[in-house]
């Protein structure tokens, strides 16, 4: 048997559901390499929490009850809430903060939603991410960096970077994410892993710390394509009692779909993604990945999506603008942190807050207020919503003519810590290739397709219609049958 | 249209929003209970504390008692209408914004009409409606009990209310209080609201201005959470009469928000314009457009009580009634029925309804009763009414019936019986008294020969003494002239 940290989720749920090996060793085995925290990869770890699920996966297994991936361990973002570890979401301001519920997606991946079976994952910790999901670098949590696995130096990408650094240096066989402008697809390709953001409304958000509510979407973040499908596959599903933004469609096996060939597949290249932005080494790689797609069949289609480069300050408006409202609760009176030293009510919010919040999440909320302010609303926010909806009508056009898009995740490979420290536009401009998607709603997955400069991991995009995650899973899969970067390892891993 | 009346030359002008408690079992985004006077923050669930990660999910029973409104009020529903987020920071708002409806309400137009007297006319009103809209009520800061702190109540976080706004068309304290009490009619008639004002179930602000005639409106102030009838009316009047001497004074009005005072009878500044708040509106990205579809209104009119106003119409064309005795009679549901069950068993409507509007309600505004516990029935009332109709009494004997009921009960032939109230309708005996009167009154009937009728009444009461009051009025007065004529 292979070692432990280096089997898949799938590998793993086989050898656990035939019991070469119990879910109690596979937690201590994990939890061993966790010792130390590497890479400040997690917020909170607590060993005897894991421990007792593990037993309890055990039990279950022993009582043939088992869920899909009973016993299998993750981590799971620190945005979503969690009864048994603490939720910080990257923030000072909830600091120690314990929920009273676990979020929709992590019951699903654990012991179920009310009566129905969950997956019967086994919870490793929380892993660290950028503050509440704002950032691309992950240097923006209250509790430190997260270094890229890779290369120690460099960022391993946001706001997901907890999540991605666990799995590409094997502390976690997989991780969930969240994505609202590219949070999983974009550390997923600095950290040479997978990982899908489903079509919005597809996985539940009750207990995902709101971001930026019409964007956010939980997803899996594994090392392949295969495991993304089991975990999407336990993750999805409509949840219309807790969230009116479930979409009321039934949960899917996207594992039965990983099959079917490339044969005759249209793939749209969209020219925008191709311009003099993007970095040689992330287009040698990208382009060589498409031969590969070519060469199993699969036909290039030039496309265009004109308004890529509006994206950006048509995501710059529209997330501030729904977070600074969504931050509001984030003021001392119930929950989290609150200041020691105020005179009355509104030192005592104006402290708080000044405390509690870093500076990107400040600069959001402050561009959030302004414009949805009396006087701007409408030549900011309104106009925003307005491209927001033509760039979702570029898409359907576009797939009037292919059955994936693809392009590079990011302009570059992973950069440097501290290199976009001081210029927070720099972080903003990254995002061009994964704000379209996510502002239309769209499935987008992050494949590895190779390295570049300093042999950083280069990720490749696919971008599916509304829906159709299996059929991106399932290109995926088919091109990691044929290559080999998704099993690459960092160097000492 | 009657001019408007003036108070010192300046035009009065109202309107009103009202919050309206709807009378669901739960809460308008969260299945916590809205039962009133809980432990404070016994009935506040996560969602309503606005813990990370919970989410609004719509109440579908207080959309339908918004559909129930609109249909009451004879409202456009609007098929599809959004929910808009109010952002402000207080302590007892825990989301930090408040979940409204903005720029498309779910209730749109609609009107309220009323009866009002005015002197002795009575008037017939009409206030347009501007809007209905859903949102949640904040929770409550206890300041009380907390030497240097606040405490706060989330119980009341997420109550779903309707907010129903009207056009700017009244024009006196009278008329406003007119059209709040009919409003409050309406929600209880529909069930939508328990009309509590104590307990704040039905909440009043009130947009007063002045203005000379035909000038355009002046600035309001808004009277805040007016929660009785009679304080509705006195601060309005106060507030009037504050706003016409700072004009007179040469000041100008400065948009503001007042609250009154009961014990002082004054309106007082909250805040005023300058600190009003940027809400920074935008639509609740959570909660995806409200979208009713014409079935749903259908199904919804379909399962409705008669509305008051349906009922008033009916009562018109099926009891041929005048608009007035409809209006009063559909006051309430329990007036309405009461007046249905004595009509049908007399089949006087007429009849039934002065009697409903006079005897009974005179009572009714005396006492303790109610329709609930009245103690004469219809059925005893309709029994009474019929008495009088076929001529077996007479309306004042009936009166003496009626106290009888009320009073002692009983059943209304042996009451009759009893105190000897029959009319004397045998023509003979009648006869026999009015001659005998007429011997004793020979000085009456030559005057009345000469020409002088008020003679006449000289010799109707004493014919009504002597048959102890069970003559029929008509048939002495029939007599009489026969014999005179």
């Amino acid at each position: 048997m292979t070692t432990l940290h280096d089997m898949s989720v799938a590998e793993l749920a086989q050898a656990l559901q035939t019991k070469q090996v119990s879910a109690v060793e596979v937690a201590t085995a994990f939890l061993a390499r966790t010792g130390g925290n590497p890479h400040n990869a997690f917020l909170d770890i607590d060993s005897e929490v894991t421990l007792a699920q593990a037993q309890a996966s055990d039990a279950r297994i022993a009582a043939g009850t088992a869920g899909a991936l009973e016993g299998v361990p993750i981590a799971h973002k620190d945005v979503f809430v969690t009864r048994d570890f603490a939720t910080t979401a990257g923030s000072k301001i909830l600091s120690g903060y314990r929920s009273p519920f676990d979020a929709t997606v992590v019951q699903k991946l654990g012991s179920g939603v009310n009566a129905q079976v969950g997956a019967g994952m086994v919870t490793l910790g929380k892993v660290n991410c950028d503050e509440f999901a704002m950032g691309s670098a992950n240097e923006n949590s209250a509790y430190g960096a997260v270094t890229n696995p890779w290369n120690t130096s460099r960022v391993p990408g946001g706001s997901s970077g907890g999540s991605a650094a666990a799995v590409a240096a094997r502390l976690a066989p997989a991780a969930t994410g969240t994505d609202t402008g590219g949070s999983i697809r974009q550390p997923a390709s600095f950290c040479g892993i997978t990982g899908i953001k489903p079509t919005y409304g597809r996985a539940s958000r009750y207990g995902m710390i709101a971001y930026a509510s019409s964007l956010d979407q939980a997803g899996p973040m594994a090392r392949t394509a295969e495991d993304c499908a089991l975990l999407l596959s336990a993750m999805c599903g409509a949840d219309l009692d807790r969230d009116s933004t479930s979409l009321n469609v039934p949960a899917e096996n996207f594992s039965a779909k990983l099959g079917d060939s490339l044969q005759g597949l249209r793939i749209g290249i969209p020219k925008e993604f191709f311009g003099d932005g993007l970095a040689a080494d992330v287009r040698t790689a990208i382009d060589a990945a498409l031969k590969t797609l070519e060469a199993q069949g699969a036909k290039l289609v030039p496309i265009t999506l004109p308004r890529t480069e509006l994206a950006i300050p048509v995501y710059y408006i529209i997330a501030p603008a729904e977070a600074s409202s969504n931050l509001s609760r984030f003021d001392g009176v119930k929950f989290g942190h609150r200041a020691k030293d105020y005179t009355d009510l509104v030192s005592m919010y104006k402290k708080t807050r000044a405390e509690g919040f870093g500076e990107e999440v400040k600069r959001r909320i402050m561009t959030g207020a302004y414009v949805l302010s009396h006087g701007y609303y409408d030549a900011y926010y309104l106009q925003a919503q307005k491209i927001r909806r033509m760039i979702a009508d570029d898409f359907q056009r576009a797939f009037a003519e292919c059955d994936v898009i693809a392009g590079p995740v990011a302009p570059t490979v992973a950069w440097k810590l501290g290199n976009n420290a001081s210029d927070p536009l720099a972080d903003y401009l990254a995002d061009i290739f994964t704000l379209p998607a996510s502002l239309a709603g769209l499935p987008g997955m992050s494949v590895p397709v190779g390295f570049g400069a300093d042999n950083m991991p280069v990720g490749m995009q696919l971008i599916g219609n509304y829906l159709q995650e299996a059929r991106l899973l399932n290109v995926a899969h088919q091109y990691q049958l044929n290559t080999d970067f998704h099993n690459a390892k960092p160097e000492g891993v | 249209m009657t001019a408007p009346k003036l108070v010192q030359g300046y035009e009065v002008v109202i309107g009103f929003e009202t919050h309206a408690q709807l009378s669901t079992q739960s809460k308008i985004f969260s299945r916590a209970s809205v039962a009133f006077g809980a432990e404070p923050n016994t009935q506040a669930c996560a969602v309503d504390m606005a813990l990370p990660g919970t989410l609004p999910v719509m109440n579908i029973g207080a959309v339908e008692r918004a559909i129930e409104f609109g249909l009451g009020v004879n409202a456009h529903i609007a098929e599809r209408s959004i929910f808009a987020r109010k952002n402000y920071f207080y302590p007892d708002l825990p989301k930090g914004y408040q979940i409204s409806q903005f720029e498309i309400p779910v209730v749109q137009g609609g009107e309220v009409s009323f009866f009002l007297e005015v002197g002795k006319e009575t008037v017939h009103k009409t206030v347009r409606l501007e809007r209905a809209h859903l949102e949640e009520d904040a929770g409550k800061s206890l300041h009380e009990d907390f030497i240097g702190q606040s405490g706060i109540d989330l119980n009341r976080a997420g109550t779903p209310l309707l907010e129903i706004v009207t056009q700017p068309d009244m024009r006196s304290s009278e008329e406003a209080v007119a059209y709040a009490k009919e409003l409050h009619k309406i929600v209880t008639w529909i069930g939508i609201c328990d009309g509590n004002m104590q307990e704040g179930s039905f909440r009043c602000d009130a947009n007063v201005s002045v203005r000379k005639p035909g000038e355009p409106l002046g600035t309001r102030r808004e009277i805040k959470n007016l929660n009785s009838f009679k304080f509705m009316q006195q601060a309005i009047d106060y507030e009037v009469r504050w706003q016409i001497d700072q004009i007179e004074d040469g000041h100008a009005i400065e948009q503001a928000t007042v609250l009154f005072d009961p014990d002082t009878g004054e309106t007082r500044a909250m805040r005023t314009k300058e600190d009003a708040a940027d809400y920074r509106y935008f639509p609740d990205p959570d909660l995806p457009p409200l979208v009713i579809g014409r079935d749903w209104v259908e199904r919804v009119k379909s399962e409705m009580a008669e509305l008051p106003r349906v009922m008033a119409e009916r009562f018109v064309k099926e009891y041929a009634l005048p608009e007035y005795d409809a209006t009063l009679l559909t006051q309430s549901k329990a007036t309405a029925a009461y007046f249905e069950a004595t009509a049908k068993a007399c089949g006087q409507p007429k009849l039934a309804s002065n009697w409903i509007m006079g005897e009974v309600s005179r009572r009714l505004n005396t006492g303790e009763v109610t329709f609930d516990n009245i103690p004469v029935s219809a059925a005893q009332l309709g029994a009474l009414i019929a008495r009088i109709s076929d001529n077996t009494i007479s309306n004042n004997a009936a009166r003496q019936v009626f106290d009888a009921l009320w009073s002692e009960g009983g059943e209304v032939d042996a009451i009759i019986e009893a105190k000897g109230l029959k009319q004397m309708n045998d023509t003979g005996e009648l006869e026999k008294i009015i001659d005998d009167v007429l011997a004793a009154n020979p000085k009456n009937v030559e005057e009345f020969k000469a020409g002088n009728a008020k003679a006449l009444n000289g010799l109707v009461g004493p014919i009504m003494k002597a048959s102890k009051g069970k003559a029929n009025p008509a048939q002495v007065n029939a007599l009489l002239m026969k014999k005179l004529g």
